[in-house]
C-alpha cells in the first residue's frame, strides 16, 4: 500500500491526490470500475438491466436481515439474501409462467419493502441511508484487498466462461445444441453478479449501482462491431468516468458513486449522438 | 400398435445401405396434461433429406426439439455408425426457425463462430488460424464476406446461411433444420434449399428440415414425412406421400406436374 501512496504523490501531485482516502477511493475506483464495465457487457446481452437493479434494492433487506441477527458489518447476509433472491428469481423465471419483467418486479419490490418495514421499524431508517447513496470515500485498506481479490476472480472467470456465456447469451437453444449447460452458466453468471453487485454497494449505494453496471457498456454498445470494441469501450468508459467522477466529485463536494453515473451517462449521450448522427 | 409396426417396416426396411443411420425410436411428447406427439418412429439413412411436413400445430418444431434434448419425450435417439459399432447419442447440428436475439448486440459472425469453437475468449485475443477455418467454413455457404459483419445487421436469408455453417462446424451426424416461415425471399430461400442439397452430398449428412415450401420440398428432398394427428401420418418419396388423400386434404394441393414445373416432366 506505501508504494501505492508514494506512486500517487509522484504520478499525481495534486490537491485532490493528497488526502489518504482519496488514494484509496482511487484505487478503488481503478479496481471497481473496470469489474462494472466487464460485467456491464454481458448484463446488458442478457437484458438483465432490470434484474440488476433488483438486486441492489434488495440488499436492503438483507441488512435488516443482518439487524436482526445483530451482525455489526450486515455484508453476510446482504450476500445471503441476494444469492438466495437470484436463484429464487432463476427458478420461477425458468418455469415461464410469467413474463420475466414481471416476475423481477414482484421480487425485487417485495424485497424493498420487507426491507424497509424491518429497518424503520422504531423509526430508525436514517442511519442505513448510507447504504442508498453509498460512500466510496470511505473505502479503507481491507475493503480493497477485497476488492483486489474480486477483481482478479473476475477476470480469471471472465477469460475461463466468456465464450460459453456468449453464446448463451445470443441464443439459448443454439448452446444448448451445442452441449453446453445452459442452466450452469445462467446461475454462474447471475450469482457472480449478485456477489458482486452486493460488495459493491456500500461503496456505491443501492440507488445506482446498477447505471454504473448498465452505462458504459450501453454507450459502448453504441459504436462497437464486435465483441472486442465493446469490451475495449466498456471498460474504458467505466475507467475514464469513474476517475473523472472522483475528481469532480472532490471538487464539487458531491456523492462520489452519483457523480461517476453522471459522466458514464455523457459518454452514453456522446457514443449515442455518433450513433445517430453516423447514420 | 401393430398397424404402426408394418408401417414402419415398409418404410424403413430398406434399411441395407451398410451406411450410418439415426433412428428415432417410439418418440412420444407430452407437456402439462396434452400429448403432442406419439408414436413417432424414424429411421434417417446418412446423404438423405428427409422434410417434414404438416399443418401449424402439428409439432413439427416440437419433434425437432425433443430430438435435440431440449424439451423432455419419451422414446430413444439412437446413432448408429457406418460399421455399425459405434452407437450413441448422434452429434447433432441445429439451424433454428427463428434466433430469438438481441439485434443490437454487438456480436460479429466472428465472434459467435469463435466462442463457439475455441476456448481462447473473443474479445481477448482472435487467432489467424481460427479466422481462417471460420471463413472456409462460411465459404461453404456462400457466405464468407458476412465474416465482420454483425449479427443484427445479416438479412434473414443470410443469417440462416451463417447458422447452417455453424451447425456444420464440427461436422454433425445429424442436421436439423427449421425453416423460417417469414423474412426470406423466395430466391434466398431457394439457395438456401440448394446450399443443403450440396452438403448432403459432400458430407453425407442426414438431414431433418421443416418445410412450409411444399414446391421446394418436392424438389429438393428425399424423403417427406407427414405429420398429422400427433403422429406421422405417412412418410414415403415426394411423389407417394403428395398422392396421400390426407396430405391433399390438408394442403389442397397433391402430385399435380403444375406443381412440380420442370421437375416433373423430367422425371416422367
Amino acid at each position: 500500500m506505501l508504494l501505492w501512496y508514494n506512486l500517487i504523490d509522484l504520478l499525481l501531485p495534486y490537491d485532490w491526490a493528497n488526502y489518504l482516502f482519496m488514494k484509496n477511493a482511487l484505487l478503488g475506483v481503478l479496481l471497481v470500475t473496470p469489474i462494472f464495465g466487464l460485467l456491464g457487457t454481458m448484463v446488458i446481452n442478457n437484458k438483465m438491466a432490470f434484474f440488476s437493479d433488483s438486486l441492489g434494492h434488495s440488499a436492503l433487506t438483507g441488512i435488516a436481515i443482518g439487524v436482526i441477527w445483530g451482525i455489526p458489518n450486515p455484508i453476510w447476509s446482504m450476500l445471503l439474501f441476494s444469492i438466495l433472491l437470484t436463484i429464487a428469481i432463476l427458478i420461477v423465471k425458468k418455469a415461464n409462467t410469467a413474463s420475466t419483467d414481471t416476475i423481477i418486479g414482484v421480487f425485487s419490490s417485495t424485497a424493498v419493502a420487507l426491507g424497509i418495514v424491518i429497518l424503520s421499524r422504531n423509526g430508525g431508517f436514517n442511519k442505513y441511508s448510507v447504504y442508498l447513496i453509498g460512500d466510496l470515500l470511505s473505502i479503507s485498506q481491507t475493503d480493497l484487498v477485497t476488492l483486489g481479490l474480486v477483481f482478479i476472480v473476475v477476470f480469471i472467470l471472465w477469460i475461463v466462461v466468456f465464450n460459453k456465456l456468449l453464446l448463451v447469451s445470443v441464443s439459448q437453444a443454439l448452446a444448448r445444441s451445442r452441449g453446453l449447460r445452459v442452466n450452469f452458466y445462467d446461475y454462474l453468471f447471475t450469482i457472480l453478479m449478485a456477489v458482486i453487485v452486493t460488495i459493491s454497494i456500500q461503496w456505491v449505494g443501492i440507488l445506482i449501482i446498477s447505471s454504473l453496471l448498465i452505462l458504459p457498456a450501453a454507450a459502448a454498445r453504441n459504436i462497437a462491431q464486435n465483441m472486442r470494441q465493446y469490451h475495449v469501450c466498456a471498460v474504458s468508459a467505466a475507467l475514464i468516468s469513474g476517475l473523472a467522477g472522483l475528481i469532480l466529485s472532490y471538487y464539487w463536494g458531491t456523492a462520489t458513486g452519483a457523480t461517476i453515473v453522471l459522466v458514464s451517462a455523457l459518454f452514453f449521450l456522446g457514443t449515442f449522438m455518433f450513433k445517430v448522427l453516423g447514420r | 400398435m401393430k398397424h404402426h409396426e408394418n408401417n414402419i417396416d415398409t418404410q424403413c426396411g430398406k434399411c441395407t445401405c451398410g451406411l450410418c443411420c439415426t433412428k428415432i425410436i417410439n418418440f412420444g411428447v407430452t407437456r402439462g396434461w396434452t400429448e403432442i406427439l406419439k408414436d413417432i418412429n424414424l429411421h434417417i439413412h446418412c446423404g438423405d433429406l428427409t422434410a417434414l411436413i404438416g399443418s401449424n400445430g402439428a409439432g413439427k418444431s416440437t419433434l425437432l426439439k425433443a430430438i435435440l434434448g431440449e424439451i423432455s419425450h419419451s422414446g430413444e435417439l439412437v446413432f448408429l455408425a457406418a460399421n455399425k459399432e459405434g452407437t450413441g447419442r448422434p452429434l447433432i447440428g441445429y439451424v433454428p426457425q427463428k434466433l430469438e436475439f438481441d439485434i443490437s448486440s454487438p456480436t460479429s459472425v466472428l465472434d459467435l463462430f469463435a466462442a463457439a469453437r475455441s476456448a481462447i475468449p473473443v474479445w481477448l485475443y482472435r487467432s489467424q488460424k481460427m479466422r481462417q477455418h471460420i471463413s472456409e467454413g462460411l465459404a461453404q455457404v456462400q457466405a464468407e464476406h458476412l465474416i465482420d459483419r454483425r449479427l443484427g445487421a445479416l438479412s434473414g436469408g443470410e443469417l440462416q446461411r451463417v447458422l447452417l455453417a455453424l451447425a456444420l462446424d464440427p461436422v454433425p451426424h445429424l442436421l436439423l433444420l427449421d425453416e423460417p416461415l417469414s423474412g426470406i425471399d423466395q430466391k434466398g430461400l431457394e439457395l438456401f434449399y440448394r446450399t443443403v442439397s450440396t452438403l448432403r452430398e459432400n458430407y453425407d449428412l442426414s438431414i431433418i428440415l421443416i418445410s412450409h415450401d411444399l414446391k421446394l420440398v418436392a424438389e429438393y428432398a428425399d424423403r417427406v414425412v407427414f405429420l398429422n394427428n400427433k403422429t406421422i401420418e405417412c412418410c414415403g418419396t415426394p411423389q407417394e406421400v403428395f398422392n396421400n388423400k390426407k396430405v391433399i386434404e390438408t394442403f389442397g394441393i397433391g402430385w399435380p406436374i403444375e406443381l412440380l414445373a420442370g421437375r416433373g416432366a423430367e422425371r416422367e
